[in-house]
């Protein structure tokens, strides 16, 4: 995964007479860049022309490697309205987790990129997982067979159109 | 059953594509239905995440008690079961082996195995004519 990163970014509004010191707020965003994390701090209460970013800090996982149930809180503008959504994910890192999340929202419910919020992406616990789509790996037992398998060429440079023989799909039975 | 293969903790997969082609790993956790997490360290394969479309499923496997098992255990376990022996023992990592000595072969091999194959071919065609005027 590479394309999300997760940053912090830091802003307040301008300060004038009358609140010299505003309050300062950090915002855990995750975009492909800096530039787009900046663009959407601004969605919240602040606006761009009234405030400032006090720094972005690129955010890494602390401990890749381990796989991980994340819980995502979302909202997300359909054709029609708003609405919220929880979504769980099983996954290596956060941002990992939150790209998984933007594929499907995209390809569920035809919802691109700048009509998701992410409100909320945490790590949940094996036992406080409620999509059974995650719980069904909740198994330390938990072996499947690879039924269907498609030959693949092993460099991008053996693939053809044309092949001379059917291909097997069955690894053994 | 029918199946005689699955995917699980401990199974010995062959990855089969990328920069990694042709190396042995374990599965140490199953991601979801189409990642795995598999490790390597006796074959040089990095702990990551790899999608099952990159990876055949072998016939050996390391007794895994539970899953995400630490690189030192899968490096413990990997040697214990002699999986590279193993590999190198069974028919198909004897014909991956042979696969691989025959595109480094040398121009001078070539000709050396030419010869061989010539002398072979010779002999089986002198059996054959000998059978043949006996009939």
């Amino acid at each position: 995964m590479g394309w999300l990163h997760q940053y912090a970014v830091i802003g307040r509004k301008l300060p004038n007479e009358e609140i010299p010191e505003p309050e300062v707020y950090r915002m855990k965003i995750f975009a492909p860049n800096e530039v787009v994390a900046k663009s959407r701090f601004w969605l919240k209460n602040v606006k761009k022309a009234s405030g400032e970013i006090i720094s972005v800090h690129d955010l890494f996982e602390k401990r890749a490697g381990i796989v991980r149930n994340y819980g995502i809180w979302l909202r997300y503008k359909s054709r029609s309205d708003e609405v919220n959504m929880y979504k769980e994910f099983r996954d290596v890192t956060m941002t990992g987790a939150v790209e998984q999340m933007y594929m499907e929202m995209s390809g569920r419910h035809r919802a691109r990129w700048s009509s998701v919020q992410v409100l909320k992406v945490v790590v949940v616990e094996a036992k406080d997982c409620r999509r059974p789509q995650t719980l069904q790996f909740h198994d330390s037992k938990l072996r499947f067979p690879m039924p269907h398998k498609l030959p693949r060429a092993n460099f991008k440079r053996h693939r053809t159109t044309f092949k001379a023989s059917r291909p097997s799909t069955t690894i053994m039975d | 059953m029918g199946f005689r293969r699955f995917v699980e903790n401990g199974r010995v997969v062959l990855i089969t594509y990328g920069p990694l082609a042709g190396r042995l790993a374990v599965i140490v956790n199953i991601l979801d239905e189409n990642r795995v997490l598999i490790d390597g360290p006796t074959t040089g394969v990095a702990r990551q995440v790899m999608p099952l479309k990159r990876v055949s499923l072998t016939d050996l496997m390391v007794p895994c008690s539970s899953h995400g098992i630490r690189t030192k255990t899968v490096r413990g376990l990997m040697e214990s079961e002699e999986i590279e022996r193993k590999w190198a023992e069974s028919s198909w990592g004897k014909k991956l082996a042979a696969r691989k000595r025959r595109a480094e072969m040398t121009d001078f091999e070539r000709f050396e195995v030419m010869l061989l194959k010539k002398a072979r071919n010779s002999a089986i065609n002198q059996e054959m004519e000998k059978l043949k005027g006996s009939n």
